[in-house]
């Protein structure tokens, strides 16, 4: 028993890379829900699991887990492989899926201490680490209280306590915010960032905001696949576009927009408004100059950035379906 | 790891009313069957006494008891064992064994000693009814142990099935009919091979009554002991593989 929390320590001096994906895969029946899916987790990251539901997200997330075995594939999980080495694999991992796994009919701190001894905490450090457990997750009021007689809020938290209790490397959180209020939800946030900086995160989500806030790293899954594998700066950047807003009180013709040097393409928002696309650096000076020249009465001028949101629909929704590699984080 | 999940499912019994409902009932039911066959005993006692190699108060009182013991438990058992594995699915909490560093045999073994916990405690509360008469006379002990024994057998062999059916759905009344139905199937699979007028065939080897007869009478045959173990063996073997399919396939 003592053993493989040995190695454990060895392992992940040596190894950075704390998951590994390789080309994995999984069908149910002949419906492909993960198709041939790879990446890696290194240290200290937060990993953001994008994409619309049905993508697939949660599906990698068991096998990754052990929950649910791959059709396809290898998972390393700090050295270990999951097939090979279940049991010290497993020691290294904290799960908490879509829905808390958690007793009705126990108090928290019972359902906790039944947690500690499945993932093997010595006896006499059980006290130690549900204490802990307990004041990252802000479980301390409600210990003594039935798990079913808890918010969904509190179900959620002990869920997490649940899959931190070990002090696990890695910590995978399957929709971690869902069903929880504002205040919650930044809490939860919190919590994560926390988690990030001494141990590896892996989140999926379909809130984008969520991403932007808590994760380094970003990976969008559509129908089973990777399409986008990048920094959540990267994406950011993607996102600066060259699109302008602009409002005239006395608007020109579209055409004489459209001539401006450097102007792309030009759309009607309504009368006054008009959107620009554009490519040369200083088109916004060349559109004031131009307007002041010509009486157009320029009073409205909103640099657009394609948010997140635009990007996320954008890859899940067109058709091609080649990978967009960013800069790994 | 076998004792922390065995230790979980069997205070979790204690946490529903059911287990001490199951327990009240069943002991009220067999100790008016003891009062009732105490009661027998003393009306046929003066006939006994002239007789010679005339069965003793083991025989006569306990020996009934046991056998009514095992068909009500028949029905009572697939109660006890539906919840087992089906209300860890459906309430999803089986992803938490599932992804904890323990293997599915682990799991499997944990929950049947937790079943088996509560079988010990079911029989040594019934067994307390015929140690009461120690009190007043003498009593065949060794019957009294092949008879516990006996009792265990046949519910540690109720269970194992029982946990099979339960890891098949997550729903806990098909769990229920459907280890009723497999017990009582077992129970009865013998009337064929009496009207077949032969009694060495291979249904009624099966039959769960037969080797329950015999041990109750206090005749224990390495034959009945390992029918007993082979039906454990044979379902939680079950039991491990139907688990290690179901992360196959969903």
């Amino acid at each position: 028993m003592d053993t493989p929390t040995d190695t454990r320590n060895d392992h992940s001096r040596q190894h950075t890379t704390l998951v590994a994906v390789e080309n994995l895969s999984r069908r149910y029946g002949d419906a492909l829900a993960v198709d041939n899916v790879s990446f890696e987790l290194r240290k200290g990251e937060v990993l953001g699991f994008l994409g619309p539901n049905g993508a697939g997200k949660s599906t990698t997330m068991q096998m990754i887990c052990g929950s649910l075995a791959p059709s396809a594939g290898q998972i390393t999980i700090n050295g270990f492989d999951l097939l090979d080495k279940p049991i010290e694999a497993k020691m290294n991992i904290g799960y908490l899926p879509e829905n808390p796994p958690v007793y009705r009919e126990l108090t928290v701190d019972e359902y906790l201490t039944y947690c500690a001894r499945l993932h093997r905490i010595e006896r006499s450090k059980i006290s130690a680490a549900l204490q802990q457990a307990r004041e990252h997750c802000g479980l301390g009021e409600v210990r003594q209280r039935l798990i079913g007689n808890l918010s969904k809020g509190y179900q959620q938290r002990v869920g997490i306590a649940q899959a931190i209790i070990h002090q696990p490397p890695v910590v995978i959180l399957d929709e971690p915010t869902v069903g929880l209020d504002p205040i919650q939800i930044r809490e939860i946030r919190e919590l994560i960032k926390t988690l990030g900086e001494d141990r590896s995160v892996i989140l999926s989500t379909h809130i984008l905001p969520e991403v932007q806030a808590t994760c380094d790293r970003v990976q969008i899954i559509k129908r089973g696949q990777l399409v986008y594998n990048g920094s959540t700066e990267e994406l950011g950047r993607q996102g600066q576009g060259n699109r302008l807003q602009a409002a005239f009180a006395n608007p020109p013709e579209a055409s004489l927009l459209a001539q401006l040097p450097g102007c792309v393409s030009v759309d009607n928002v309504d009368g006054q408004r008009v959107t620009l696309s554009f490519e040369s650096a200083d088109f916004a000076r060349t559109l004031v100059e131009t307007s002041v020249h010509n009486g157009w009465q320029l009073y409205e001028l909103i640099p657009q950035n394609s948010s997140l949101e635009d990007i996320f629909v954008e890859l899940t929704t067109s058709d091609s379906a080649a990978t967009r590699q960013g800069e790994a984080a | 790891m076998i004792l922390t999940i065995a230790r979980r499912e069997f205070s979790s019994m204690f946490l529903s009313p059911l287990a001490w409902v199951i327990l009240a009932v069943i002991q009220a039911i067999l100790g008016y069957m003891f009062l009732a066959q105490i009661e027998n005993f003393y009306i046929i006692q003066p006939q006994l006494a002239h007789l010679q190699n005339t069965p003793g108060v083991t025989d006569i009182i306990i020996a009934p008891i046991f056998s009514l013991a095992a068909i009500i438990l028949l029905m009572i058992m697939p109660l006890v064992t539906m919840r087992t594995l089906a209300e860890e699915k459906k309430n999803r909490t089986i992803n938490l064994l599932f992804s904890a560093p323990i293997s599915i045999t682990q799991l499997v073994l944990g929950k049947f000693t937790g079943l088996l916990f509560f079988i010990t405690i079911l029989t040594g509360m019934l067994m307390l009814m015929p140690l009461s008469l120690l009190l007043g006379t003498a009593l065949d002990l060794g019957k009294l142990l092949a008879i516990f024994i006996a009792m265990l057998l046949l519910l540690g062999s109720f269970a194992a099935i029982g946990l099979y059916l339960s890891s098949l759905t997550d729903n806990q009344t098909i769990a229920a009919v459907s280890t009723f139905g497999a017990l009582l199937m077992l129970w009865i699979i013998d009337w064929v091979g009496d009207s077949l007028g032969d009694s060495q065939s291979v249904i009624n080897y099966l039959s769960l009554l037969k080797h329950h007869q015999a041990l109750v009478e206090g005749v224990i045959n390495t034959t009945d002991v390992a029918y007993y173990l082979l039906i454990i063996t044979l379902f939680l073997g079950l039991t491990i593989r139907q688990l290690d399919g179901d992360r196959l396939q969903h």
